[in-house]
């Protein structure tokens, strides 16, 4: 007999299915019926770029700590998919469990002398009740989970409890449903050892938290902060954000007599033009955004330059993914960050903010409308794929009663008429940030010719040399005022003094904390500091200037958010070292650890690279 | 071109519109585009249309690609908000500004290498989702700015300035606009402003997506010999197949031909659109019958011109999206934000 994993609240487990199985569901009850036991559980979709009959995987770390980042390794196998067996079942854990359906036979050879089995008869259970093949499957998959929650102590009342709210409204299928779920329950209490040695056991450490994917919190932020002009082109995994917005708007933004939409949602024919949409409109006052990934804003490169020198507000949602073609592009990478931060052509920067959950996907889908008014220019909100198509538990969303939206410099036909002069580019305030007017304000003032570059202050054609750089030089000044602008770095003090520091940025952030803990227990000390926005604040360089080493960990291969602080601020490259995650799979605390602990001897920290004498 | 500033005073007697606007107050600045360039005589019709029609000025959005074509809006309407976007892309510009703002005015301009190559993509969209607006382009046939390349719409045969003779099928962009569903469908021709000045008005009062081919003679690159787009041959060639008369809405309205002459036609907005009949079997209300009428009278090397299609009741993107009617660039805060209470409710369904 192998031997047996012991753990209460402190395991994952992982289900290999078919593509288009109709497993999703299934899984997502059985995350969501831990969360409802108070227990914290972090699922995660590992999918192809498929529709049906590839592999996927769902991914549950159940932790009663609260760690959310993915943990690497299986500690029990739902092993569903006879394509993935083989690297399923390597992955499990010694000691570990593996799940499987033992309708068929299986060989010897294909199981683990050190893992434990447990076979359920779920095709023929299937077989034997249900007559229609789409009902054989579909109702395999809740017999799974009724298994499941036999073996590892999940509350059957809870169960019935979520498939009552799921199929509120087709109270028919609530019936069907539930006996299911029993009948794997019932076979799994009489046939197999419950439970196991991994359970789960009733806690109340979920608080007020809620569970949402990132996509759809930044689309609500969208609406939050007054978005109602989004253009977009399908592409996984930012999809749906738009599609989010879409409906978050039909519950919100609806007038319930007339039926008619205070918004406008387009489905462009490419991503240039869903850009060109949301210039236009933000050109015409309305707050106005796309949402794309990677190869979008490639497509979107000279309209952003464009943007950025005629000064356009537009509110990019870019849901990072990997590069190019199909496959990959559904894992996750935090690859985007320089093609953002100098998209387009000729001297350009924009502002990028890096939201580590759901939450503050809302909070930052929010804030960018009100920065991209403010600061008239394209605002990035750097989404990842990981917390973007995930359902992460987080804090409630928050919304002060008191905020208003923040319009920004937009000249009034009121304030044309108190003969204050307009000049489309004159920094009449000394922040960089010049006045605007809309199309339409006024009879005989404010109206102006609106160009890329070859303009002087009052907006009228110039090729000279020094209105270019005039122009050029203010924009640099309008830069430095969106480094006051943006949310601050946020830093997390070791609780020992120490020499050594680590900065980190977006979904990366559940990793690190684990990391954090893991490295101190092992006597590591390291100041930890979460960027969230480009165009870096002084606690950037503080930071920097107050440690010798910084570990910069990304889940890119070429150090990007590195080069972006060595290129801006001008740091010594050798004290910045990187830490890179970047096959896809979401960067977990044990590679953190390992990498760290790797450079660094016990817990003196010294210099990583000493400048060669 | 010519460098001497504007003088900005104006004869007294000069005529006002209803607004009390002259024409001047139409024009933009001097242009720099070549003397005698077909672009000028389209911006000094598109003057003539908007302090004809006593269109607010600053009620206008004047929205551009890249190209000679698309430095016009300077030259016209100084009163107006104008945007000159990238090349090829002023359809997505211009549909976002529309969706801001539904009650402006768009006129878009672009031209054949701005429209036909590197932005068909964006003109068959902007067409087919019905953006209101009226887009002209001024189409010669030929790269200006950048000297005498052919364009996609130049005719098979057509000869360049430096002799080269195009080996390419063209781009009609009025057959494609017909297929694409605009509802409103015109071509004429820059040195014919009896024509065009009418049509602008009656593309301007749509409300749809209304498309003008304007043909523009380049003198630069694109007026010799050889050429199907010099002044001579568009001349030579042109057969409109009406020419009309716009009255706006509340005009009065008189009858100058005799019945049978003319037809009256209403849009949706309540002005009225006369037409003449040259060609009297033309239908403006068919549009497979306009698009075989042309495809015929093309293959006989005639330039067709006039109002080609109209539909009186055009359903423009707003309708299609159900948007509200207050323009969305002048929701208020409690329009768009739902508030903390609503997101109470939602943290609550996620639990």
């Amino acid at each position: 007999m192998p031997q047996r994993l012991e753990a209460t609240n402190d395991f994952v487990v992982k289900f290999a299915n078919v593509n288009g199985s109709g497993s999703a569901s299934a899984n997502r009850l059985f995350a969501k019926a831990i969360l409802r036991m108070g227990v914290p559980a972090t699922p995660r979709n590992i999918f192809p770029s498929n529709i049906q009959g590839l592999p996927t995987w769902y991914e549950v770390r159940v932790s009663e700590k609260g760690y959310l980042g993915a943990r690497g390794g299986i500690d029990l196998a739902v092993a569903m998919n006879p394509q993935t067996w083989d690297r399923d079942v390597k992955e499990i854990e010694p000691g570990g469990y593996l799940f499987y359906d033992s309708s068929k036979p299986m060989p010897d050879s294909k199981f683990r002398k050190d893992v434990n089995v447990i076979g359920v008869p779920l095709t023929e259970m299937c077989n034997n009740a249900y007559s229609d093949p789409r009902q054989r499957q579909l109702f395999k998959n809740i017999i799974y989970v009724g298994a499941l929650a036999a073996l590892l102590d999940i509350e059957a009342a809870v169960v019935e409890q979520l498939l009552a709210e799921q199929f509120k409204g087709k109270d028919k299928l609530i019936a069907p449903n539930v006996a299911a779920f029993h009948m794997g329950r019932d076979w799994a209490l009489k046939n197999l050892q419950c439970p196991l040695g991994i359970r789960v056991a009733r806690r109340d450490a979920i608080g007020d938290k809620i569970f949402l994917e990132g996509n759809s919190a930044a689309a609500l932020g969208a609406v939050y902060g007054g978005a109602s002009v989004c253009a977009w082109y399908p592409i996984t995994p930012s999809s749906s954000v738009a599609e989010a917005f879409e409906r978050h708007c039909r519950r919100y933004r609806t007038d319930k007599e007339t039926g008619k939409g205070r918004y406008a949602i387009v489905q462009a024919e490419d991503e240039l033009a869903s850009i060109g949409m949301v210039i236009g409109a933000a050109w015409n006052g309305a707050r106005a955004f796309t949402a794309t990934s990677g190869p979008g804003v490639s497509l979107m490169q000279e309209f952003l330059g464009l943007a950025y020198f005629a000064e356009i507000p537009a509110v990019v949602i870019d849901v990072q993914r990997g590069g190019p073609s199909t496959g990959m592009p559904t894992r996750n990478q935090q690859s985007d960050v320089l093609s953002c931060a100098y998209a387009s052509h000729g001297d350009t920067k924009h502002v990028l903010l890096f939201p580590e959950d759901p939450r503050e996907c809302f909070e930052f889908g929010a804030t960018a409308f009100d920065l991209a008014d403010r600061l008239q220019t394209p605002i990035f909100v750097m989404l990842e794929l990981e917390i973007g198509m995930n359902e992460r538990l987080c804090a409630p969303l928050a919304w002060d009663p008191a905020r208003k939206l923040d319009r920004g410099k937009v000249m009034t036909a009121a304030d044309l008429d108190a003969a204050r002069t307009f000049g489309r580019y004159l920094d009449v305030d000394g922040d960089g940030i010049p006045y605007r007017t809309l199309p339409g304000t006024h009879p005989s003032k404010g109206a102006f010719f609106t160009r890329g570059t070859t303009k002087d202050r009052m907006a009228r054609y110039s090729e000279e040399g020094p209105d270019y750089v005039d122009n050029m030089e203010r924009l640099l000044r309008k830069f430095a005022t969106a480094a006051r602008l943006v949310p601050p770095a946020i830093a997390k003090p070791a609780r020992e003094a120490t020499r050594a520091g680590v900065i980190y940025y977006g979904s990366t952030s559940p990793a690190m904390d684990e990391a954090l803990d893991v490295l101190r227990e092992r006597n590591i000390h390291l100041d930890a500091l979460r960027i969230r926005a480009f165009p870096f604040g002084p606690e950037v360089e503080a930071f920097l200037d107050a440690h010798d080493s910084v570990f910069l960990v990304e889940q890119n291969r070429d150090a990007q958010m590195r080069t972006l602080i060595v290129n801006e601020l001008g740091v010594d490259p050798a004290r910045i070292v990187p830490v890179l995650n970047f096959d896809g799979s979401p960067i977990t605390a044990r590679f953190i650890v390992n990498a760290i602990a790797e450079r660094m001897t016990g817990a003196n920290v010294k210099p990583l690279r000493k400048a060669v004498p | 071109m010519t460098y001497i500033a504007k003088p900005k005073f104006r004869h007294p007697s000069l005529p006002t519109n209803a607004l009390g606007f002259t024409r001047r107050d139409y024009e933009g600045t001097v242009s720099t585009l070549c003397a005698g360039c077909g672009h000028d005589s389209i911006s000094a019709a598109i003057i003539q249309a908007c302090f004809e029609l006593s269109l607010p000025p600053h009620r206008i959005a004047k929205l551009s690609g890249i190209g000679c074509s698309s430095k016009t809006p300077t030259y016209f309407l100084g009163a107006s908000h104008g945007f000159n976007s990238v090349h090829g892309r002023m359809p997505s510009v211009l549909t976002g500004a529309n969706l801001a703002n539904r009650e402006l005015v768009y006129l878009g301009v672009s031209g054949d290498g701005d429209s036909a190559s590197i932005g068909l993509g964006q003109f068959a969209h902007a067409i087919r989702r019905g953006v209101n607006m009226l887009y002209i382009v001024e189409n010669n046939g030929v790269y200006g700015l950048t000297k005498g390349q052919f364009s996609a719409t130049s005719d098979r045969g057509s000869k360049s300035k430096k002799g080269v003779v195009n080996t390419d099928e063209p781009i009609d962009l009025v057959g494609m606009a017909l297929q694409l569903g605009a509802t409103f469908v015109g071509r004429s021709f820059s040195g014919d402003k009896a024509q065009l000045v009418p049509l602008i008005k009656a593309g301007l009062l749509h409300g749809g997506a209304a498309f003008i081919d304007c043909i523009s003679p380049c003198v630069a690159f694109n007026n010799h010999e050889g050429s199907t787009r010099s002044f001579d041959y568009v001349r030579a060639h042109n057969e409109a197949v009406n020419r009309l008369d716009v009255i706006p809405a509340r005009a009065e309205i008189t009858a100058d031909y005799a019945p049978g002459e003319t037809v009256d036609v209403r849009q949706h907005d309540g002005s009225v659109i006369r037409l003449k009949k040259v060609a009297a079997d033309y239908d403006t209300s068919d549009r497979v019958g306009a698009l075989t009428y042309l495809q015929r009278r093309q293959e006989a090397g005639e330039i067709v011109t006039g109002l080609l299609y109209l539909d009186e009741e055009p359903v423009d993107l707003h309708q299609s999206l159900k948007t509200a009617e207050k323009p969305l660039n002048a929701l208020s805060d409690a329009e768009l934000c739902p508030g903390a209470g609503e997101l109470a409710k939602f943290n609550a369904s996620l639990r």
